[in-house]
């Protein structure tokens, strides 16, 4: 499977995800923001980091790149993308999902492995998960309070567009278990076509046991799949 | 005709402002931060606080309406998100 991974000034997850997703046997490429072709790709992934300082919002000047316009076409025609952190911020900004990441409701930058609960498992993206598997993921974040219009809420669950939210460790998703404010404790949402996910938690640091543990694995073996 | 070309220049600028403020159903964490430590150092009378942000922005148009349209663009594409944002275009 060929990926893409796009890097903008300022990412800073681009070499964790392309060592993840070489681990699992993707042929990587790393596409810079200013080109204006993509190399042929099966999954586009648009990294986190702090793309352009986060200058005006999160994600709003990577959104307007050269490369993104190829993003977009390769997304319309059906291509996967995978956005993670500040990337599922791009992915807000450039409208291929919809809602928007607020500041987190504490004002705090959070860095800490949280526990997510895997809403959708009938996804390219999470197929290899159980329904309502629990899997303890890292975030790092100062946006990653998801909002979105209740019209486009009540799409998202009538729709099974909620990829993952986040809860305790037995599974509880409630306000105490919301480390950022998140709508409906929102962590991952998809498009209506299933082909887009945006999500805060960071599954490329989830891959090997020597620095946390491998609850991020089962993503890529999905989309392998 | 050096200084011709500057007052065609100066005619030709229109300046604008532009404020961006957090639409009044999403909640503004920074804005009710600062309004608890103005009410903590004694502005007891204060009823609300939203944070927002400022442009100014100078366009080569002769024309106030055009202008400001093009302004609009601006804002629409780029400088606002209109999910969770309202804006206002005031002439300066």
């Amino acid at each position: 499977m060929k990926s893409s991974v796009i890097v903008f000034p300022g990412s800073n997850c681009d070499r964790d995800i392309a060592v993840a997703l070489e681990k699992m046997q993707f042929k990587n490429q790393m596409v810079w923001h200013k080109e204006t072709k993509l190399p042929k790709s099966d999954l586009i992934v648009i990294p986190g980091g702090f793309s352009y300082g986060d200058y005006l919002r999160s994600g709003a000047i990577a959104g307007k790149s050269l490369i993104i316009d190829e993003v977009i076409k390769a997304a319309h025609s059906g291509c996967l993308v995978l956005g993670i952190c500040n990337g599922f911020q791009i992915l807000t900004e450039t409208g291929l999902l919809k809602g928007t990441l607020l500041r987190n409701k504490n004002l705090k930058f959070i860095n800490k492995d949280v526990h997510i609960k895997v809403i959708n498992n009938n996804t390219k993206f999470s197929n290899k998960y159980k329904k309502n598997q629990i899997i303890k993921i890292n975030i790092a974040h100062n946006e990653g309070n998801y909002f979105t219009d209740p019209k486009h809420l009540d799409e998202l669950k009538k729709e099974n567009l909620i990829a993952f939210k986040y809860c305790d460790e037995k599974g509880n998703d409630n306000e105490n278990s919301n480390p950022n404010g998140s709508l409906e404790n929102i962590a991952g949402i998809l498009n209506a076509n299933k082909n887009i996910l945006g999500m805060m938690p960071h599954p490329e640091r989830m891959v090997d046991t020597i620095i946390s543990n491998k609850d991020g694995v089962n993503l890529f073996s999905s989309l392998l799949n | 005709m050096a200084k011709l070309s500057q007052l065609n220049l100066k005619k030709n600028k229109l300046k604008f402002s532009v404020t961006v403020t957090l639409k009044k159903d999403v909640l503004d964490p920074q804005g009710k931060v600062v309004q608890n430590t103005l009410v903590n150092m004694g502005m007891s009378n204060l009823k609300n606080i939203r944070q927002g942000k400022h442009f100014e922005i100078e366009i080569d148009e002769s024309d106030t309406n055009s202008a400001e349209k093009k302004i609009d663009e601006m804002c629409k594409k780029l400088l606002v998100n209109l999910i969770i944002e309202d804006y206002k275009i005031n002439k300066i």
